[in-house]
């Protein structure tokens, strides 16, 4: 594995077209993923954003991409990516520390109860340690994937709108929460939400049919207050994008 | 406890209308004996219902246990492997085109007349409802799930073991409830056509003798074994699926 402690950046770079079934998604585009920063992915539904992700986790089937994936070092992304979807994909019937510690559970490898602990605690969920996730909040249910995400330390973490689903409170709480935890990691956020990227974007950028555009992100650095001027300001470019997209 | 106090007030009501049909239409006791006889009958031969019921409970249980161990690693099998799905899938189909109880006199010529055929009948009857249910359990596990695991780059044992496996307890749970209640009619068919002993075997003794109110007792005792076993199973389930219900 290429991060056995963790601390590894390191970028990766999708070039290509993709296309299912014959049917183009998008033509040719460039997206440079910068190691050790937050690239947030924003575009209307159905324009392929999600497809990009799936690729890069090497999800995706029935896609076909004409171009590459690749880390900064030339080599695959296989073994070096986390993910963190929408809905937690906690299993019910294990309690947190077991779900923290599914990985390796899943490879039947030694499972690192201490570390685990260590991240459920970052999290804010020690007291919860035992709980099945029945017992949790829909916000506690994302902390327990955020912990389990960290837990794989893969350099390249995937968030495919994670925070979507929560109401506005926790949702501000858990994109602070992220924004500190997963510190030093390459992050490629998708999300559907102007008021987020402009919150937690290092790059920004809008994708539709035609390509990417390349949306200057406020000059403070993140994560930034939701009320700040320049945030307000490129929420709205941002809205403003989205809405001229056909 | 609700469902308790249900089914006797039901059972109460079917009782008091099979007594009135009983006196309103004069039946005479070898074409219909009243619950009362077939009351007093329970309570004369008592011990040797249990003893019959004995016997058949064990071609019950034995046959529940060797169809759902059977069952259950045909569908793991089938879950895991493509090529068994296409090769086993048809077959098993087919096979359900053929009637069990055609089985049971050719069960009998091969297995003889002890146990054996019978539980072999019980097992046959539940085998495929339990495979089934269990299938379509492993193959619907959250696509969400399967993709995290594999991005964990989880072997496909472990996946099988850890995520679909207990993912599908709820379907297999189905399953087994169904299988409750079928392993009964497999044990009893397969006494019809050839036993010494069990339910099957008295109830066709007593029919012959024209000892109808002996016949329902032995009905009686098949009844209540029968809900015991899907009762039994059912709170089994429960235990095991415990997670998919939220607490308290």
């Amino acid at each position: 594995m290429a991060d056995g402690i963790g601390f590894i950046m390191l970028g990766f770079l999708f070039k290509g077209a993709v296309s299912i079934n014959d049917i183009s998604v998008f033509k040719s585009i460039n997206l440079s993923v910068k190691s050790g920063e937050w690239t947030c992915l924003l575009g209307r539904s159905g324009v392929g954003k999600t497809t990009i992700l799936r690729l890069v986790a090497g999800l995706a089937e029935n896609v076909n991409l004409d171009g590459i994936i690749k880390a900064n070092d030339g080599q695959g992304l296989n073994g070096r990516v986390a993910l963190m979807a929408q809905t937690d994909n906690l299993l019910p019937w294990l309690d947190v520390m077991e779900n923290v510690l599914l990985g390796a559970r899943l490879r039947g490898e030694q499972a690192d109860r201490e570390r685990a602990f260590d991240l459920i605690e970052k999290v804010g969920l020690a007291d919860h340690n035992n709980k099945k996730p029945h017992a949790l909040s829909g916000g506690e249910r994302q902390r327990v994937a955020l912990a389990r995400t960290l837990m794989e330390q893969r350099p390249i973490v995937l968030l495919d709108e994670p925070f979507s689903a929560l109401d506005a409170r926790v949702r501000a709480e858990m994109q602070e929460l992220a924004s500190d935890i997963l510190r030093g990691k390459t992050i490629l956020l998708v999300t559907h939400d102007p008021g987020e990227a402009a919150r937690l974007g290092d790059t920004i950028l809008v994708l539709d049919g035609e390509g990417i555009t390349e949306v200057t992100p406020p000059r403070t650095p993140t994560i930034r207050a939701y009320d700040n001027a320049d945030v307000l300001a490129c929420q709205g470019q941002l809205l403003r994008l989205l809405r001229e997209q056909v | 406890m609700k469902n308790i106090i249900r089914g006797a007030i039901f059972a109460v009501f079917f009782i008091l209308v099979w007594h009135f049909l009983v006196i309103a239409a004069d039946l005479p006791k070898f074409i219909l004996p009243s619950p009362f006889l077939v009351a007093l009958s329970l309570k004369h031969n008592f011990g040797l219902i249990f003893q019959h019921g004995v016997i058949t409970l064990t071609e019950v249980v034995l046959g529940l246990l060797a169809g759902s161990l059977l069952g259950g690693m045909t569908a793991v099998g089938l879950a895991i492997s493509p090529i068994a799905r296409t090769v086993m899938r048809p077959m098993m189909v087919l096979s359900q085109a053929l009637p069990v109880f055609a089985l049971a006199p050719l069960l009998t010529l091969w297995l003889g007349y002890g146990l054996f055929p019978k539980i072999i009948m019980a097992l046959l009857i539940i085998y495929f409802p339990v495979t089934s249910a269990f299938f379509d359990g492993l193959m619907n596990t959250p696509k969400g799930m399967l993709d995290l695991a594999k991005i964990m780059n989880g072997t496909s044992w472990r996946i099988m073991w850890n995520l679909r496996v207990p993912n599908a307890i709820p379907s297999l749970a189905s399953g087994l409830r169904l299988a409750a209640v079928y392993a009964p009619i497999g044990a009893i068919i397969g006494e019809w056509v050839g036993a010494s002993q069990g339910l099957g075997y008295l109830m066709l003794l007593a029919n012959g003798r024209a000892k109808i109110d002996l016949m329902f007792a032995a009905l009686a005792m098949l009844i209540v074994m029968t809900l015991s076993l899907h009762w039994s199973i059912d709170q089994f389930g429960r235990l095991l699926t415990q997670w998919a219900r939220p607490e308290g």
